[in-house]
């Protein structure tokens, strides 16, 4: 039971290609990293994942337990088990935050069945006190003058609410100050299970000190450069991007002189 | 229809005082000599006329007991209100309420009732107030045949706490009626109170009515009509609001029925510091048009005004927003705002909006501004992102727009009411 990419390239539409040949599997149950230098493509892989309109897909496949998730609506792929916390959460005017995640949940029921209202707002409050988000937040739009901070914790919050199989979440440590990463890490963690997923996406090692990977993969250009055990992560941040670009260019370099 | 009806309609309001006689007998003159407005008058610009032709109805008869009884079991409104009136074709059939209301002065009549009993009172206030957003015909139409509404009077001081209603229905066809209320509150007290405007049966019918809100000096008054007539059915409904030194009033119109339906409404601040809101949320779908037009008057100094109109557009509906901010000379430090937003959920839907100022005094701020948009794909998306079909998110995102003028109510069980409507009305989409 995996998240599998296989070989992905992706665009905007009509655009450069962005993503050129991606590969990863995320087994259930493990949590893998993945950091890149901005302007990688990370937020791209998460939306093309998701099924974002912007974005093309020239070629590969995405798997959702051998499932072909490339073929669905965005919403569908949701329903499916797949979950993306927003690098960007977007504000929903005159939308409850109580309304929509009722909404979200309303959607994964068969045509007929209600939700029970008690027992919904049992779970939302227990959800909301382990993320510290007061009650007050249930009545305000969906993320309408909400902080950084408070974004992100309702992006888990709504993870926590929604159960997926696969979780994407994309820097969800950033904009966060100490305090609010150490309450959304515990979130985050609280919600590792065998029959969960996640692809942690992060620019800074920092977060991972919270949420433990069991894997860590460098993008680059749009491609997965490196593999390896949460060591990467730090030898990455002691030697930064620049280390990685330049092992990739003598890489290169090295299959040039390979291939000639 | 012979079975819908009494045979006869009973005369106008027995033993009316002479003042309403007179003033009846002479607006019945001045609406057969008056011109009906061109789409060349500046109020009437882009509006259609045609809609509203007086002469295609006449006065509605009254219900037979049978539907009466039907309409009144339909007649749910807002179940917490303090008092409620209910009317069909402009015959009171129901009235009821709390007690404690007359103990603390509170006048709660049927209009035909308090001109009776209360005839100097409602002499003093009775369509006093000008509308300069209208036309004189249509207003001089209503004065001429109304018989039905509410009068209610709060007395210095009193402020209730749950709202007041009235029900209106509109059955037959062919038919006009002519819903009349009328809001006396006297200084320092506080009242909200609901207008709900309902057909009975699919019938083309005429509904031409007026509310005259009186907000004394530090009084407050929330005035909201929920317009759910049929899909066949004209309505012009002209509202004014004068406010005193220190009241402020909310007037909040959900727009959901109609096949044309025309609001006119007029705030005239009248006392220094005084507020208001003009808010109004429209969903207009299939054919339907929407005509609003209105005026922040600030007559005084230090007083506020902010208008929030939103419509949201489907099919081939289309809404007309014209609203004007006038400031004279002696309202100095003036706030007025005026913001109308359109959410286009179709091509071939149109919303026009008319934006005007005319600011005759110094140190003042305004702003006004229209705009008209579709649905942001980033929050569809998002929404679609959490398991929420295309449609849903549709249906969610148009609440949440129509939403944002609900929420500035106060009243909040009332709120969770016109939420509830709102979201019924948005369910076919
Ligand atoms: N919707 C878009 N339109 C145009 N360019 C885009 C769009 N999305 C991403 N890009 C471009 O693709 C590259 C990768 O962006 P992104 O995936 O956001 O990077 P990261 O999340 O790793 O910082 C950037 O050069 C960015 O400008
Ligand atoms: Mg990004």
């Amino acid at each position: 039971m995996s998240l599998v990419i296989h070989n992905l390239h992706a665009r905007v539409a009509g655009g450069q290609e962005i993503l050129r040949g991606l590969n990863l599997e995320v087994q259930k149950g493990s949590v893998h990293a993945i950091m890149g230098p901005n302007g990688s493509g990370k937020s791209t892989l998460s939306k093309v994942i998701s099924g974002h309109p912007d974005y093309e897909v020239t070629s590969g496949e995405v798997l959702l337990d051998g499932v072909d998730v490339l073929a669905m609506e965005p919403d569908a792929r949701a329903r499916a088990g797949l979950f993306l916390a927003f690098q960007y959460p977007v504000e929903i005017p005159g939308v409850s935050n109580a309304n929509f995640i009722r909404a979200a949940l309303q959607a994964r029921l068969k045509d007929g069945e209600e939700l029970d209202a008690v027992d919904y707002y049992g779970d939302l409050y227990k959800e909301m006190d382990k993320l510290e988000i007061p009650r007050t937040f249930t009545s305000r739009s969906v993320n309408e003058g909400f902080s950084g901070g408070e974004k992100k914790r309702n992006e888990v919050l709504q993870m926590a609410m929604l159960k997926p199989a696969y979780a994407i979440l994309d820097e969800t440590d950033s904009g966060l100050d100490i305090d609010a990463l150490k309450v959304v890490a515990a979130g985050v963690n609280a919600l590792r299970s065998p029959s969960v997923g996640m692809l942690v996406i992060t620019h800074y090692q920092r977060l991972l000190d919270y949420i433990a990977p069991d894997v860590v993969h460098v993008l680059v250009g749009g491609r997965i450069v490196r593999s390896a055990g949460p060591e990467l992560a730090y030898e990455l941040e002691s030697k930064g991007y620049d280390w990685i670009k330049e092992t990739l260019t003598e890489d290169a370099h090295a299959v040039e002189l390979a291939s000639v | 229809m012979s079975d819908t009806f009494l045979q006869d309609a009973p005369p106008a309001p027995t033993a009316a005082p002479e003042w309403f006689v007179t003033a009846q007998r002479d607006a019945a003159k001045r609406f057969e000599s008056l011109p009906m407005p061109s789409r060349r008058d500046e109020s009437w610009r882009f509006s259609n006329l045609k809609a509203l032709d007086p002469l295609d109805f006449t006065q509605a008869r009254p219900v037979v007991q049978e539907l009466a009884e039907q309409l009144l079991a339909d007649s749910v409104g807002f179940e917490a209100a303090l008092a409620t009136l209910v009317f069909a074709n402009d015959r009171l059939i129901a009235k009821r309420a709390d007690e404690h209301l007359a103990t603390q002065g509170v006048i709660w009549l049927p209009l035909e009732e308090a001109l009776n009993t209360h005839s100097e009172l409602v002499h003093r206030h009775f369509m006093r107030s000008e509308s300069s957003v209208g036309t004189p015909k249509l207003l001089a139409h209503h004065q001429a045949s109304v018989r039905a509404g509410t009068f209610l009077y709060v007395p210095q001081g009193v402020r209730l706490s749950a709202p007041l209603q009235a029900v209106h229905w509109a059955a037959g066809s062919g038919q006009a009626i002519f819903p009349h209320t009328l809001i006396v509150a006297e200084e320092g007290s506080a009242v909200t109170f609901v207008d709900w405007f309902k057909s009975s049966g699919e019938g083309r019918n005429m509904a031409c009515g007026v509310n005259d809100l009186h907000v004394g000096p530090d009084a407050t008054v929330h005035y909201v009509s929920v317009q759910e007539w049929n899909r066949q059915t004209a309505a012009q409904q002209s509202n004014t609001t004068a406010i005193a030194h220190g009241g402020s009033a909310i007037n909040l119109g959900l727009h959901l029925g109609g096949v044309f339906a025309r609001s006119e409404s007029v705030s005239r601040l009248n006392g220094s510091g005084a507020r208001s809101e003009m808010l109004a949320a429209t969903v207009a779908d299939g054919a339907q048009e929407f005509d609003q037009r209105t005026l922040q008057d600030h007559r005084s100094p230090d007083t506020w005004s902010d208008l929030l109109y939103k419509n949201a557009l489907y099919d081939t509906a289309k809404t007309i927003v014209s609203g004007l901010i006038r400031v004279e000379p002696q309202a100095h430090h003036t706030d007025a705002y005026q913001k109308v937003r359109n959410l286009v959920l179709s091509a071939e839907a149109e919303a026009n909006s008319l934006p005007g100022l005319e600011i005759l005094a110094d140190q003042v701020r305004c702003s006004h501004g229209a705009t008209t948009g579709e649905i942001n794909p980033e929050e569809l998306f998002y929404m679609q992102a959490r398991g929420i079909s295309e449609k849903d998110a549709y249906r969610l995102i148009t609440f949440g727009f129509l939403n944002e003028v609900l929420e500035r109510l106060p009243d909040e069980a009332l709120r969770e009411k016109l939420q509830q409507t709102l979201r019924a009305r948005l369910q076919g989409h």
